[in-house]
Protein backbone atom coordinates (compact mmCIF):
# COMPACT_ATOMS: atom_id res chain seq x y z
CA UNK A 1 0.00 0.00 0.00
CA UNK A 2 2.74 2.46 0.94
CA UNK A 3 5.80 2.94 -1.28
CA UNK A 4 8.24 1.91 1.44
CA UNK A 5 6.56 -1.51 1.70
CA UNK A 6 8.21 -2.81 -1.45
CA UNK A 7 10.68 -5.04 0.41
CA UNK A 8 9.06 -6.20 3.67
CA UNK A 9 12.07 -8.24 4.82
CA UNK A 10 14.14 -5.07 5.32
CA UNK A 11 11.54 -3.25 7.40
CA UNK A 12 11.45 -2.94 11.16
CA UNK A 13 9.28 -1.59 13.94
CA UNK A 14 6.37 0.68 13.11
CA UNK A 15 7.18 0.75 9.40
CA UNK A 16 6.95 -3.04 9.32
CA UNK A 17 3.71 -3.00 11.27
CA UNK A 18 2.11 -0.35 9.08
CA UNK A 19 2.97 -2.37 5.98
CA UNK A 20 1.90 -5.62 7.60
CA UNK A 21 -1.50 -4.28 8.60
CA UNK A 22 -2.18 -2.90 5.14
CA UNK A 23 -1.51 -6.03 3.05
CA UNK A 24 -4.21 -7.16 0.67
CA UNK A 25 -4.75 -10.14 2.94
CA UNK A 26 -5.48 -7.85 5.88
CA UNK A 27 -7.96 -5.90 3.77
CA UNK A 28 -9.78 -9.19 3.14
CA UNK A 29 -9.89 -9.54 6.93
CA UNK A 30 -11.27 -6.01 7.39
CA UNK A 31 -13.79 -6.55 4.60
CA UNK A 32 -15.02 -9.75 6.24
CA UNK A 33 -16.32 -7.69 9.18
CA UNK A 34 -18.46 -5.84 6.70
CA UNK A 35 -19.64 -9.16 5.30
CA UNK A 36 -20.88 -10.16 8.75
CA UNK A 37 -22.78 -6.92 9.16
CA UNK A 38 -24.30 -7.15 5.68
CA UNK A 39 -25.35 -10.77 6.26
CA UNK A 40 -27.13 -10.05 9.53
CA UNK A 41 -28.73 -6.86 8.22
CA UNK A 42 -30.20 -8.80 5.28
CA UNK A 43 -31.07 -11.83 7.36
CA UNK A 44 -32.88 -10.05 10.19
CA UNK A 45 -35.86 -8.77 8.14
CA UNK A 46 -36.17 -12.18 6.47
CA UNK A 47 -36.23 -13.83 9.89
CA UNK A 48 -38.99 -11.45 10.93
CA UNK A 49 -41.06 -12.19 7.82
CA UNK A 50 -40.67 -15.96 8.20
CA UNK A 51 -41.30 -15.67 11.95
CA UNK A 52 -44.46 -13.64 11.37
CA UNK A 53 -45.73 -16.09 8.76
CA UNK A 54 -44.88 -19.00 11.07
CA UNK A 55 -46.69 -17.38 14.00
CA UNK A 56 -49.78 -16.72 11.88
CA UNK A 57 -49.69 -20.32 10.64
CA UNK A 58 -49.48 -21.58 14.22
CA UNK A 59 -52.54 -19.47 15.12
CA UNK A 60 -54.48 -20.36 11.99
CA UNK A 61 -57.98 -21.78 12.29
CA UNK A 62 -57.26 -24.07 9.33
CA UNK A 63 -55.94 -27.39 10.66
CA UNK A 64 -53.29 -28.30 8.07
CA UNK A 65 -51.83 -24.76 8.06
CA UNK A 66 -51.60 -24.83 11.84
CA UNK A 67 -49.94 -28.25 11.82
CA UNK A 68 -47.44 -27.05 9.22
CA UNK A 69 -46.59 -24.02 11.37
CA UNK A 70 -46.00 -26.14 14.46
CA UNK A 71 -44.11 -28.82 12.54
CA UNK A 72 -41.74 -26.22 11.05
CA UNK A 73 -40.97 -24.72 14.45
CA UNK A 74 -40.65 -28.10 16.15
CA UNK A 75 -38.35 -29.65 13.53
CA UNK A 76 -36.01 -26.68 13.13
CA UNK A 77 -35.79 -26.00 16.85
CA UNK A 78 -35.23 -29.67 17.62
CA UNK A 79 -32.33 -30.22 15.22
CA UNK A 80 -28.88 -28.73 15.97
CA UNK A 81 -28.48 -25.43 14.11
CA UNK A 82 -25.23 -26.55 12.52
CA UNK A 83 -26.94 -29.54 10.92
CA UNK A 84 -29.57 -27.31 9.35
CA UNK A 85 -26.93 -24.83 8.34
CA UNK A 86 -25.11 -27.53 6.41
CA UNK A 87 -28.29 -29.13 5.09
CA UNK A 88 -30.27 -26.16 3.74
CA UNK A 89 -27.62 -24.75 1.36
CA UNK A 90 -26.71 -28.18 -0.02
CA UNK A 91 -30.35 -29.15 -0.45
CA UNK A 92 -31.31 -25.86 -2.12
CA UNK A 93 -28.24 -25.86 -4.34
CA UNK A 94 -28.72 -29.44 -5.46
CA UNK A 95 -32.47 -28.96 -5.97
CA UNK A 96 -31.84 -25.95 -8.21
CA UNK A 97 -29.11 -27.75 -10.14
CA UNK A 98 -31.36 -30.79 -10.48
CA UNK A 99 -34.17 -28.68 -11.97
CA UNK A 100 -31.75 -26.86 -14.28
CA UNK A 101 -30.22 -30.15 -15.35
CA UNK A 102 -33.61 -31.49 -16.41
CA UNK A 103 -34.73 -28.29 -18.16
CA UNK A 104 -31.47 -27.29 -19.84
CA UNK A 105 -29.97 -30.69 -20.60
CA UNK A 106 -33.12 -32.69 -21.23
CA UNK A 107 -31.28 -34.65 -23.91
CA UNK A 108 -29.09 -36.26 -21.23
CA UNK A 109 -30.41 -39.43 -19.72
CA UNK A 110 -29.24 -41.16 -16.60
CA UNK A 111 -29.24 -40.22 -12.94
CA UNK A 112 -27.50 -37.14 -11.55
CA UNK A 113 -26.11 -39.46 -8.89
CA UNK A 114 -23.08 -41.33 -10.16
CA UNK A 115 -21.71 -43.39 -7.29
CA UNK A 116 -20.83 -40.82 -4.61
CA UNK A 117 -20.90 -37.93 -7.02
CA UNK A 118 -23.61 -35.40 -7.73
CA UNK A 119 -23.13 -34.71 -11.42
CA UNK A 120 -25.15 -32.26 -13.51
CA UNK A 121 -24.26 -31.04 -16.99
CA UNK A 122 -21.93 -28.02 -17.31
CA UNK A 123 -24.76 -25.65 -18.30
CA UNK A 124 -26.79 -26.60 -15.21
CA UNK A 125 -24.06 -25.71 -12.71
CA UNK A 126 -25.01 -22.92 -10.35
CA UNK A 127 -23.09 -20.72 -10.58
CA UNK A 128 -21.36 -21.80 -13.77
CA UNK A 129 -17.87 -23.16 -13.27
CA UNK A 130 -16.63 -20.38 -15.54
CA UNK A 131 -18.33 -17.63 -13.49
CA UNK A 132 -16.21 -15.03 -11.74
CA UNK A 133 -15.18 -15.74 -8.16
CA UNK A 134 -17.40 -12.95 -6.79
CA UNK A 135 -20.44 -14.63 -8.37
CA UNK A 136 -19.62 -17.84 -6.51
CA UNK A 137 -19.13 -15.84 -3.30
CA UNK A 138 -22.41 -14.00 -3.72
CA UNK A 139 -24.27 -17.23 -4.43
CA UNK A 140 -22.77 -18.85 -1.32
CA UNK A 141 -23.72 -15.79 0.70
CA UNK A 142 -27.31 -15.94 -0.57
CA UNK A 143 -27.58 -19.61 0.41
CA UNK A 144 -26.15 -18.82 3.84
CA UNK A 145 -28.67 -16.00 4.35
CA UNK A 146 -31.45 -18.39 3.35
CA UNK A 147 -30.24 -21.01 5.83
CA UNK A 148 -29.98 -18.47 8.65
CA UNK A 149 -33.47 -17.17 7.85
CA UNK A 150 -34.91 -20.70 7.86
CA UNK A 151 -33.32 -21.55 11.22
CA UNK A 152 -33.92 -18.33 13.11
CA UNK A 153 -37.35 -17.87 11.49
CA UNK A 154 -38.56 -20.89 13.47
CA UNK A 155 -37.41 -19.35 16.75
CA UNK A 156 -38.92 -16.01 15.75
CA UNK A 157 -42.22 -17.74 14.96
CA UNK A 158 -42.39 -19.02 18.52
CA UNK A 159 -41.42 -15.67 20.01
CA UNK A 160 -44.04 -13.81 17.98
CA UNK A 161 -46.69 -16.44 18.58
CA UNK A 162 -46.08 -16.18 22.33
CA UNK A 163 -46.11 -12.39 22.19
CA UNK A 164 -49.46 -12.42 20.41
CA UNK A 165 -50.92 -14.54 23.19
CA UNK A 166 -49.50 -12.15 25.78
CA UNK A 167 -51.57 -9.19 24.57
CA UNK A 168 -54.38 -8.79 27.18
CA UNK A 169 -57.65 -10.08 25.74
CA UNK A 170 -59.39 -7.00 27.15
CA UNK A 171 -57.57 -4.89 24.56
CA UNK A 172 -58.97 -6.99 21.72
CA UNK A 173 -62.45 -7.04 23.29
CA UNK A 174 -62.34 -3.26 23.49
CA UNK A 175 -61.70 -3.21 19.76
CA UNK A 176 -64.71 -5.42 19.10
CA UNK A 177 -66.81 -3.31 21.45
CA UNK A 178 -66.25 -0.19 19.36
CA UNK A 179 -67.12 -2.12 16.19
CA UNK A 180 -63.70 -2.81 14.63
CA UNK A 181 -63.48 -5.62 12.12
CA UNK A 182 -61.19 -8.60 12.78
CA UNK A 183 -58.63 -7.16 10.37
CA UNK A 184 -58.70 -3.77 12.03
CA UNK A 185 -58.23 -5.32 15.46
CA UNK A 186 -55.31 -7.34 14.14
CA UNK A 187 -53.57 -4.39 12.49
CA UNK A 188 -54.36 -1.61 14.95
CA UNK A 189 -54.36 -3.35 18.31
CA UNK A 190 -52.98 -6.86 18.27
CA UNK A 191 -49.79 -6.40 16.21
CA UNK A 192 -48.72 -3.00 17.61
CA UNK A 193 -49.10 -4.22 21.20
CA UNK A 194 -47.49 -7.57 20.43
CA UNK A 195 -44.08 -5.97 19.75
CA UNK A 196 -43.58 -5.02 23.38
CA UNK A 197 -43.71 -8.68 24.39
CA UNK A 198 -41.79 -9.93 21.35
CA UNK A 199 -38.88 -7.51 21.60
CA UNK A 200 -36.86 -9.19 24.40
CA UNK A 201 -37.09 -12.55 22.62
CA UNK A 202 -36.25 -11.03 19.25
CA UNK A 203 -33.27 -9.15 20.68
CA UNK A 204 -31.97 -12.47 22.02
CA UNK A 205 -32.36 -13.96 18.56
CA UNK A 206 -30.48 -11.06 17.01
CA UNK A 207 -27.57 -11.60 19.41
CA UNK A 208 -27.54 -15.34 18.74
CA UNK A 209 -27.63 -14.71 14.99
CA UNK A 210 -24.69 -12.34 15.38
CA UNK A 211 -22.66 -14.98 17.11
CA UNK A 212 -23.66 -17.71 14.67
CA UNK A 213 -21.99 -15.92 11.75
CA UNK A 214 -18.72 -17.93 12.07
CA UNK A 215 -20.80 -20.77 10.58
CA UNK A 216 -20.27 -18.91 7.31
CA UNK A 217 -16.88 -20.53 6.83
CA UNK A 218 -18.53 -23.93 6.72
CA UNK A 219 -19.97 -22.79 3.41
CA UNK A 220 -16.63 -21.53 2.15
CA UNK A 221 -17.32 -17.87 2.97
CA UNK A 222 -14.30 -16.38 4.68
CA UNK A 223 -15.56 -14.72 7.84
CA UNK A 224 -13.52 -12.80 10.47
CA UNK A 225 -12.93 -15.93 12.57
CA UNK A 226 -11.37 -17.71 9.58
CA UNK A 227 -9.16 -14.73 8.80
CA UNK A 228 -8.14 -14.27 12.44
CA UNK A 229 -7.04 -17.90 12.61
CA UNK A 230 -5.32 -17.71 9.23
CA UNK A 231 -3.56 -14.38 9.82
CA UNK A 232 -2.77 -15.05 13.48
CA UNK A 233 -1.09 -18.42 13.01
CA UNK A 234 2.71 -18.29 13.01
CA UNK A 235 4.25 -17.47 9.63
CA UNK A 236 7.54 -18.86 8.37
CA UNK A 237 9.95 -17.03 6.03
CA UNK A 238 7.96 -18.30 3.05
CA UNK A 239 5.56 -15.42 3.78
CA UNK A 240 6.62 -11.83 3.08
CA UNK A 241 5.74 -10.94 6.69
CA UNK A 242 6.81 -13.71 9.03
CA UNK A 243 5.85 -13.66 12.68
CA UNK A 244 5.18 -15.75 15.77
CA UNK A 245 1.82 -17.18 16.80
CA UNK A 246 -0.27 -14.01 17.12
CA UNK A 247 -3.69 -15.61 17.37
CA UNK A 248 -4.14 -14.12 20.84
CA UNK A 249 -4.09 -10.57 19.42
CA UNK A 250 -6.31 -11.42 16.47
CA UNK A 251 -8.89 -13.15 18.62
CA UNK A 252 -8.78 -10.24 21.07
CA UNK A 253 -9.61 -7.92 18.17
CA UNK A 254 -12.49 -10.23 17.23
CA UNK A 255 -13.76 -10.14 20.79
CA UNK A 256 -13.78 -6.34 20.74
CA UNK A 257 -15.64 -6.37 17.42
CA UNK A 258 -18.37 -8.73 18.63
CA UNK A 259 -18.67 -6.96 22.00
CA UNK A 260 -18.93 -3.63 20.21
CA UNK A 261 -21.61 -4.98 17.91
CA UNK A 262 -23.66 -6.37 20.80
CA UNK A 263 -23.23 -3.12 22.72
CA UNK A 264 -24.53 -1.05 19.79
CA UNK A 265 -27.34 -3.56 19.27
CA UNK A 266 -28.36 -3.32 22.91
CA UNK A 267 -28.59 0.47 22.67
CA UNK A 268 -30.73 0.08 19.56
CA UNK A 269 -33.04 -2.43 21.23
CA UNK A 270 -33.40 -0.25 24.33
CA UNK A 271 -34.53 2.67 22.18
CA UNK A 272 -36.86 0.44 20.18
CA UNK A 273 -38.34 -0.88 23.42
CA UNK A 274 -39.14 2.66 24.59
CA UNK A 275 -40.72 3.40 21.24
CA UNK A 276 -43.00 0.35 20.99
CA UNK A 277 -44.21 0.70 24.57
CA UNK A 278 -45.39 4.30 24.14
CA UNK A 279 -48.82 4.74 25.64
CA UNK A 280 -48.92 1.28 27.15
CA UNK A 281 -49.48 0.69 30.85
CA UNK A 282 -46.62 -1.70 31.59
CA UNK A 283 -45.14 -2.76 34.92
CA UNK A 284 -41.72 -1.22 35.45
CA UNK B 1 -48.12 -7.44 -4.31
CA UNK B 2 -48.07 -7.94 -8.05
CA UNK B 3 -44.60 -6.39 -8.19
CA UNK B 4 -43.47 -8.82 -5.53
CA UNK B 5 -44.80 -11.76 -7.54
CA UNK B 6 -43.10 -10.51 -10.70
CA UNK B 7 -39.86 -10.16 -8.78
CA UNK B 8 -40.14 -13.63 -7.25
CA UNK B 9 -40.96 -15.03 -10.67
CA UNK B 10 -37.99 -13.29 -12.24
CA UNK B 11 -35.63 -14.61 -9.56
CA UNK B 12 -36.97 -18.15 -9.94
CA UNK B 13 -36.61 -17.93 -13.71
CA UNK B 14 -33.09 -16.55 -13.40
CA UNK B 15 -32.06 -19.38 -11.11
CA UNK B 16 -33.62 -22.09 -13.23
CA UNK B 17 -32.99 -20.87 -16.75
CA UNK B 18 -30.43 -18.17 -15.91
CA UNK B 19 -26.84 -18.23 -17.07
CA UNK B 20 -26.33 -21.05 -19.53
CA UNK B 21 -23.20 -19.85 -21.31
CA UNK B 22 -20.74 -22.51 -20.29
CA UNK B 23 -17.57 -23.55 -21.94
CA UNK B 24 -16.04 -26.87 -21.03
CA UNK B 25 -12.63 -25.41 -20.27
CA UNK B 26 -13.31 -23.89 -16.89
CA UNK B 27 -12.04 -25.88 -13.92
CA UNK B 28 -12.08 -24.95 -10.24
CA UNK B 29 -9.13 -26.12 -8.18
CA UNK B 30 -9.84 -26.68 -4.49
CA UNK B 31 -7.06 -26.24 -1.95
CA UNK B 32 -6.63 -25.68 1.78
CA UNK B 33 -4.42 -22.59 1.73
CA UNK B 34 -2.79 -23.30 5.10
CA UNK B 35 0.00 -25.75 4.33
CA UNK B 36 3.20 -24.01 3.30
CA UNK B 37 5.16 -24.65 1.20
CA UNK B 38 2.54 -26.85 -0.56
CA UNK B 39 -0.20 -24.24 -0.57
CA UNK B 40 -0.79 -21.11 1.46
CA UNK B 41 -2.39 -17.70 1.19
CA UNK B 42 0.27 -15.08 0.58
CA UNK B 43 0.16 -11.50 1.80
CA UNK B 44 -1.69 -10.42 -1.32
CA UNK B 45 -4.48 -12.74 -0.25
CA UNK B 46 -3.86 -15.10 -3.18
CA UNK B 47 -3.19 -18.83 -3.17
CA UNK B 48 0.57 -19.35 -3.42
CA UNK B 49 3.09 -22.15 -3.02
CA UNK B 50 4.32 -25.24 -4.85
CA UNK B 51 0.84 -26.41 -5.76
CA UNK B 52 -0.22 -22.98 -7.04
CA UNK B 53 2.69 -22.96 -9.46
CA UNK B 54 2.17 -26.60 -10.42
CA UNK B 55 -1.61 -26.27 -10.78
CA UNK B 56 -1.34 -23.21 -13.04
CA UNK B 57 1.24 -25.00 -15.20
CA UNK B 58 -0.90 -28.14 -15.45
CA UNK B 59 -3.94 -26.09 -16.46
CA UNK B 60 -1.89 -24.31 -19.12
CA UNK B 61 -0.70 -27.59 -20.58
CA UNK B 62 -4.15 -29.18 -20.44
CA UNK B 63 -5.71 -26.10 -22.06
CA UNK B 64 -7.97 -25.39 -19.09
CA UNK B 65 -8.95 -22.12 -17.46
CA UNK B 66 -8.48 -22.62 -13.77
CA UNK B 67 -9.65 -20.65 -10.76
CA UNK B 68 -8.61 -21.34 -7.17
CA UNK B 69 -11.04 -22.09 -4.36
CA UNK B 70 -10.13 -22.26 -0.68
CA UNK B 71 -11.86 -24.91 1.40
CA UNK B 72 -11.41 -26.18 4.94
CA UNK B 73 -9.32 -29.38 4.98
CA UNK B 74 -11.88 -31.34 6.96
CA UNK B 75 -14.64 -30.92 4.34
CA UNK B 76 -12.42 -30.87 1.27
CA UNK B 77 -13.52 -34.32 -0.03
CA UNK B 78 -17.29 -33.94 0.59
CA UNK B 79 -17.31 -30.57 -1.18
CA UNK B 80 -15.48 -32.05 -4.18
CA UNK B 81 -18.00 -34.85 -4.42
CA UNK B 82 -20.96 -32.46 -4.28
CA UNK B 83 -19.44 -30.37 -7.07
CA UNK B 84 -18.29 -27.14 -5.38
CA UNK B 85 -14.98 -27.46 -7.25
CA UNK B 86 -13.49 -29.99 -9.63
CA UNK B 87 -10.14 -31.06 -8.21
CA UNK B 88 -8.36 -31.23 -4.87
CA UNK B 89 -4.76 -30.08 -5.04
CA UNK B 90 -3.79 -29.76 -1.41
CA UNK B 91 -0.82 -31.97 -0.57
CA UNK B 92 -3.19 -34.92 -0.36
CA UNK B 93 -1.65 -38.38 -0.30
CA UNK B 94 -3.37 -41.01 -2.38
CA UNK B 95 -4.62 -43.69 0.03
CA UNK B 96 -6.89 -46.70 -0.42
CA UNK B 97 -9.38 -45.23 2.02
CA UNK B 98 -9.72 -41.98 0.05
CA UNK B 99 -9.67 -43.89 -3.23
CA UNK B 100 -12.99 -45.47 -2.30
CA UNK B 101 -14.66 -42.05 -2.40
CA UNK B 102 -12.69 -40.13 -5.04
CA UNK B 103 -10.11 -40.93 -7.71
CA UNK B 104 -6.52 -39.75 -7.90
CA UNK B 105 -4.48 -38.61 -10.87
CA UNK B 106 -0.96 -39.78 -11.46
CA UNK B 107 1.14 -38.71 -8.46
CA UNK B 108 3.04 -35.41 -8.76
CA UNK B 109 5.14 -36.09 -5.67
CA UNK B 110 6.65 -39.42 -4.68
CA UNK B 111 5.85 -40.70 -1.18
CA UNK B 112 7.61 -38.31 1.19
CA UNK B 113 8.65 -39.05 4.76
CA UNK B 114 6.60 -37.97 7.74
CA UNK B 115 8.39 -37.04 10.96
CA UNK B 116 7.91 -36.23 14.65
CA UNK B 117 8.80 -32.83 16.10
CA UNK B 118 9.03 -31.96 19.77
CA UNK B 119 10.36 -29.21 22.05
CA UNK B 120 14.14 -29.24 22.46
CA UNK B 121 15.11 -31.13 25.60
CA UNK B 122 11.97 -33.27 25.54
CA UNK B 123 12.21 -37.00 25.05
CA UNK B 124 8.59 -37.89 24.29
CA UNK B 125 7.22 -41.41 24.29
CA UNK B 126 6.08 -41.59 20.66
CA UNK B 127 4.12 -44.78 21.20
CA UNK B 128 2.54 -43.99 24.57
CA UNK B 129 2.51 -40.21 24.96
CA UNK B 130 0.27 -37.53 23.48
CA UNK B 131 0.93 -36.92 19.77
CA UNK B 132 -0.90 -34.35 17.69
CA UNK B 133 -1.70 -34.42 13.96
CA UNK B 134 -4.06 -32.65 11.59
CA UNK B 135 -7.53 -34.19 11.38
CA UNK B 136 -8.21 -36.65 8.53
CA UNK B 137 -4.58 -36.99 7.47
CA UNK B 138 -2.58 -40.17 6.96
CA UNK B 139 -0.41 -38.98 9.83
CA UNK B 140 -3.43 -38.90 12.16
CA UNK B 141 -4.26 -42.45 11.09
CA UNK B 142 -0.70 -43.55 11.78
CA UNK B 143 -0.64 -41.98 15.26
CA UNK B 144 -3.98 -43.59 16.13
CA UNK B 145 -2.61 -47.03 15.26
CA UNK B 146 0.78 -46.44 16.95
CA UNK B 147 -0.60 -46.64 20.48
CA UNK B 148 -0.03 -42.96 21.26
CA UNK B 149 -2.93 -40.73 22.35
CA UNK B 150 -3.99 -38.76 19.27
CA UNK B 151 -4.98 -35.11 19.59
CA UNK B 152 -6.34 -33.70 16.32
CA UNK B 153 -6.60 -30.12 15.09
CA UNK B 154 -8.33 -28.62 12.06
CA UNK B 155 -5.32 -26.73 10.71
CA UNK B 156 -1.65 -27.74 10.61
CA UNK B 157 -0.36 -24.66 12.46
CA UNK B 158 -2.60 -25.46 15.42
CA UNK B 159 -0.77 -28.78 15.79
CA UNK B 160 2.56 -26.92 16.04
CA UNK B 161 1.07 -24.50 18.58
CA UNK B 162 -0.10 -27.49 20.64
CA UNK B 163 3.49 -28.75 20.92
CA UNK B 164 4.82 -25.29 21.76
CA UNK B 165 2.35 -24.78 24.60
CA UNK B 166 2.81 -28.28 26.00
CA UNK B 167 -0.62 -29.64 25.11
CA UNK B 168 1.00 -32.43 23.11
CA UNK B 169 4.39 -34.12 23.53
CA UNK B 170 5.06 -34.20 19.79
CA UNK B 171 3.53 -33.40 16.41
CA UNK B 172 3.52 -35.88 13.52
CA UNK B 173 3.30 -34.37 10.03
CA UNK B 174 4.84 -34.27 6.55
CA UNK B 175 8.56 -33.63 6.97
CA UNK B 176 8.43 -31.10 4.09
CA UNK B 177 5.99 -29.03 6.09
CA UNK B 178 7.95 -29.32 9.35
CA UNK B 179 11.45 -28.64 8.01
CA UNK B 180 11.15 -24.82 7.57
CA UNK B 181 9.34 -24.56 10.90
CA UNK B 182 12.06 -26.44 12.78
CA UNK B 183 14.91 -24.57 11.10
CA UNK B 184 13.31 -21.18 11.85
CA UNK B 185 12.45 -21.98 15.47
CA UNK B 186 15.91 -20.94 16.78
CA UNK B 187 16.42 -24.33 18.35
CA UNK B 188 13.08 -24.39 20.16
CA UNK B 189 11.77 -27.31 18.08
CA UNK B 190 13.68 -30.44 17.08
CA UNK B 191 13.00 -33.57 15.06
CA UNK B 192 12.73 -36.71 17.13
CA UNK B 193 12.51 -40.40 16.32
CA UNK B 194 12.76 -42.03 12.92
CA UNK B 195 11.16 -40.76 9.70
CA UNK B 196 8.15 -42.78 8.62
CA UNK B 197 7.14 -43.31 5.00
CA UNK B 198 3.38 -43.23 4.51
CA UNK B 199 1.01 -43.13 1.54
CA UNK B 200 1.40 -43.68 -2.15
CA UNK B 201 2.56 -40.23 -3.14
CA UNK B 202 0.79 -36.89 -3.46
CA UNK B 203 -1.76 -36.59 -6.24
CA UNK B 204 -4.69 -34.53 -7.39
CA UNK B 205 -8.09 -35.73 -6.19
CA UNK B 206 -10.85 -35.84 -8.81
CA UNK B 207 -14.47 -37.03 -8.77
CA UNK B 208 -14.78 -40.68 -9.79
CA UNK B 209 -17.26 -39.75 -12.51
CA UNK B 210 -14.90 -37.13 -13.98
CA UNK B 211 -12.67 -39.51 -15.93
CA UNK B 212 -12.07 -37.00 -18.72
CA UNK B 213 -10.55 -34.38 -16.39
CA UNK B 214 -8.53 -37.09 -14.67
CA UNK B 215 -7.03 -38.17 -18.00
CA UNK B 216 -6.20 -34.56 -18.96
CA UNK B 217 -4.55 -33.80 -15.64
CA UNK B 218 -2.63 -37.09 -15.52
CA UNK B 219 -1.31 -36.42 -19.03
CA UNK B 220 -0.25 -32.91 -17.97
CA UNK B 221 1.49 -34.31 -14.88
CA UNK B 222 3.32 -36.87 -17.02
CA UNK B 223 4.44 -34.06 -19.33
CA UNK B 224 5.83 -31.83 -16.53
CA UNK B 225 7.60 -34.88 -15.14
CA UNK B 226 9.11 -35.78 -18.50
CA UNK B 227 10.65 -32.38 -19.31
CA UNK B 228 12.04 -31.71 -15.84
CA UNK B 229 9.69 -28.81 -15.04
CA UNK B 230 8.31 -30.63 -12.04
CA UNK B 231 11.74 -31.43 -10.59
CA UNK B 232 12.71 -27.76 -10.93
CA UNK B 233 9.55 -26.68 -9.10
CA UNK B 234 10.16 -29.21 -6.33
CA UNK B 235 13.72 -27.89 -5.94
CA UNK B 236 12.45 -24.33 -5.74
CA UNK B 237 9.82 -24.96 -3.06
CA UNK B 238 11.40 -27.76 -0.99
CA UNK B 239 14.89 -26.41 -0.48
CA UNK B 240 16.19 -29.03 1.94
CA UNK B 241 15.99 -32.55 0.49
CA UNK B 242 13.59 -31.82 -2.38
CA UNK B 243 11.78 -34.97 -3.51
CA UNK B 244 12.71 -35.77 -7.11
CA UNK B 245 11.36 -37.98 -9.88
Amino acid sequence: MFDYCADPKTLEGLAWLSCYLTTAKHFSFYLSFLTVIVVIVITAPLVLVIGFAGALAQRSTIGPVRWLGWAYAAVVRGVPDIVFFLFVPIAVDQALEYIRHHTLCSDQTGSVWVGNDFVVCQQAKLPLTSAETWVHDLYGLALAVLAFAMIYGAYAANVIQGAMRAVPSGQLEAGRAIGMSAGQIFRRIHVPQMWVYALPGLSNLWMILLKATPFLFLLGIQDPVYWARELGGFKTQVYAYSHEDWRFWYFSALMLFYLGLTWVSQIGFDRLSVRVSRGMALAR
Amino acid sequence: MRNLKTLAGAIALALIAGPVLADGHAVRLGTEGAYPPYNFINDKGEVDGFERELGDELCKRAGLECTWVINDWDSIIPNLVSGNYDTIIAGMSATDERDEVIDFTEAYMPPTPSAYVTLAGNSPDLEGGVVTAQVNTIQAGHVASSGATLVEFGTPDETIAAVKNGEADAVFADKDYLTPIVSESNGELVFVGPDVSLGKGTAMGIRESDTELNAKMSAAIASVKADGTLNAMLKKWFKENPPQW
